[in-house]
């Protein structure tokens, strides 16, 4: 439940439209602030980047996923049928690496894509299952058709006031402010 | 709100919009959260929900009556024997895994291809994908002897010292189709995460709201998680694309590396391939059809989203009609008595009836597919999509059974006749899809709603 006596969150703005969200994001990181969040119900093309997000980590993990994966099939594949236990199977040489090839092609695929879905759990930070956020009214319309701007109050920058006459410049239709509580 | 109905409806001549005709232009944000999510939620489902899910729930029950007799008596309640010891339970893993090539397909590839029609019928591909392969990977384990000790197959530290034969197409069949079967499951879930925090924001009982709240894990659809999303959701299809290719090679060498007249051919593994999602394509017309129609989805699966996938099913369709050529062709080039008597004996022999069956049914009705009022008019489009099926089938059982039942020798020719219970298991298995399927109807998004906003947007782009 939300007291107003607990810490401030931050300040959020409601827009209704895709183009609001992203002018509002323009200026509010022209202002200067940084800890900025904005949420949609539907990705939008470079708002991330707008926002002072630079690259995703997640295509490095998901390449160093994929090299451990075929490391670790051709290495097993080598071992078990070059050392563990040698047999000759039709004359082929111990190190038949043709035969090796789809294991270590499957298992470089396995690996990335689990390496994939960890990254995508640990950069969001998800699971988080309750957020400051969610006490906002209407937010559960950003999941339908609304567009919301949350400038955090961790910023240094940090004005409540100033964010407020920003957020009303912008045309937002509802402003919050958001107690961690 | 936005005004999107004037924006949509505006008719601005012969259109480019690669979005042409994907929806309803009257459709909105709401009312496609509204009409997807209400599927689920208001739990008005049409009596064809509750009479498709019993027939596909007594199936089940038949399929766990078989595979109870199969675990008390063994595989000899089947008609196999030597010479054909692969039976139905191949044939039947070599089609449902077939089945399952369309969903990753529609999914990965097209999405790399930029084609916007996948963002409707994805998810219900992807879902049909994964019960596919779960029904597909079923199979194996049924078929063998003991199949108690299937996991000897599986690399682990065993007191026995032994390792599986990493050399084998069979060992690879486990690594492929394991692979296959995970990374859909982890696209398909990744996919709906967004979907399920709608459905989380929408629930009005507070069960289905823990529930959805659960499984969508928070999701806020901030920008930054969206860019995390997209770039992971874009890498593993692109990595799924090599993958949905490799999986029925895979399962094609454990047929073209042995020496069996009629196995042992280089076009086995782009027929097989093309031959997946030629029966996938089918299977998604067969679901989605009968969906569209009665939960009244026609807004959202338009007549040139069928229009696509029958045109993906007609070229796939061709691919195979060149194998069988070409598998014809190579037989006589060969100058093999072995692998020229096959084909007499496949046209001609004793099985002769159901090689002209699949000619009828996978290349003859399908060639209806030219004409575009076939292919849009969803009556007919779903007849040919269970011809595509039927004869898929049918083609895995020629290069199953009928490779098999003339040995070399002609002291080792045998007849293979099914069983009751062989069929009992091939519906069963349908039974077990079918159950699958309808499920996933009542309980989660068919559609990816965050998809289709995606398009709705983009159109408002394109016209302010």
């Amino acid at each position: 439940m939300t007291s107003t006596t607990a810490p401030l969150y931050g300040l959020t703005a409601r827009f209704d439209s895709e183009e609001k969200l992203v002018e509002a994001a323009r200026v509010i990181f022209a202002e200067g602030y940084r800890r900025i969040d904005a949420l949609s119900p539907y990705p939008i093309e470079g708002l991330a980047e707008i926002i002072g997000q630079r690259r995703s980590a997640a295509p490095l993990i998901m390449l160093i996923g994929g090299i451990i994966g075929a490391v670790t099939g051709y290495g097993m594949e080598l071992y078990a049928m070059g050392y563990f236990y040698p047999l000759n199977i039709g004359g082929r040489p111990l190190n038949s690496w043709p035969l090796f090839i789809p294991i270590t092609f499957e298992l470089a695929v396995l690996f990335s894509a689990l390496a994939g879905m960890v990254a995508l759990l640990v950069l969001n930070r998800l699971p988080c299952l309750y957020h400051p956020l969610f006490s906002v009214p209407d937010f559960q319309r950003a999941s339908t058709d609304q567009f919301f701007l949350c400038v955090e109050a961790v910023d240094p920058a940090f004005k409540r006031d100033h964010v407020r006459e920003l957020f009303e410049r912008l045309n937002a239709t509802a402003i919050t402010e958001v107690r961690t509580g | 709100m936005l005004n999107l109905k004037s924006v949509g409806a505006e008719p601005t001549g012969p259109s480019t919009d690669p979005a042409e005709g994907l929806l309803n232009p009257a459709e909105t944000f709401e009312s496609v959260s509204a009409k997807i999510g209400g599927i689920v939620l208001e739990r008005k489902h049409p009596p064809f929900w509750w009479i498709s899910f019993g027939i596909a729930f007594l199936l089940l029950m038949g399929l766990l009556y078989g595979i109870t007799i199969l675990f008390a008596y063994g595989v000899g309640i089947w008609g196999i024997n030597i010479p054909v010891a692969w039976g139905f339970a191949i044939v039947n893993f070599v089609w449902w895994i077939g089945i399952g090539h369309a969903g990753t397909l529609i999914s990965a590839i097209l999405l790399l291809l930029l084609q916007k029609w996948r963002n409707s019928i994805n998810r219900l591909a992807e879902a049909m994908t994964l019960f596919a392969v779960g029904c597909a990977g079923m199979f194996p384990l049924l078929h063998l002897g003991r199949p108690w000790a299937f996991y000897w197959i599986l690399p682990y530290p065993n007191t026995m010292g032994l390792w599986p034969q990493f050399r084998s197409a069979l060992v690879w069949d486990v690594f492929a189709v394991g692979t296959y079967f995970t990374v859909s499951l982890l696209f398909w879930y990744t996919g709906l995460v967004p979907d399920l925090s709608t459905m989380r924001d929408r629930a009005k009982t507070r069960f289905s709201q823990i529930i959805f709240g659960i499984l969508s894990l928070g999701w806020r659809g901030s920008a930054i998680h969206w860019k995390n999303y997209q770039t992971v959701y874009l890498i593993l299809a692109g990595l799924s694309t090599p993958l949905v290719l490799s999986v029925h090679s895979v399962v094609s060498f454990d047929f073209s590396t042995a020496i069996v007249p009629g196995w042992h051919t280089t076009i086995f593994p782009p027929y097989f391939v093309a031959g997946a999602v030629y029966s996938g394509f089918a299977m998604v017309l067969n679901i989605l059809i009968p969906v569209r129609y009665f939960y009244r989805l026609d807004e959202l699966v338009t007549p040139r989203h069928l229009n696509c996938m029958a045109n993906v099913m007609l070229t796939t369709g061709l691919m195979v009609v060149y194998g069988y050529i070409m598998e014809t062709f190579t037989s006589w080039y060969s100058g093999d008595i072995f692998e020229q008597y096959q084909v007499i004996n496949r046209t001609i022999g004793p099985y002769g009836p159901i090689y002209w069956a699949l000619i009828l049914f996978n290349v003859l009705i399908p060639q209806l597919l030219w004409s575009k009022r076939i292919r849009t008019n969803p009556v007919s489009l779903f007849l040919v999509a269970l011809s595509v099926n039927l004869g898929m089938w049918l083609e895995r059982f020629v290069i199953v059974i009928v490779s098999l039942h003339r040995d070399f020798l002609p002291s080792s020719w045998g007849i293979f006749a099914p069983t009751g219970w062989d069929w009992l298991i091939l519906s069963g298995s349908l039974g077990l899809f079918c159950s699958l399927i309808f499920l996933f109807i009542r309980f989660l998004p068919l559609i990816s709603i965050f998809e289709v906003r995606e398009i709705i947007a983009s159109r408002t782009e394109g016209a302010a």
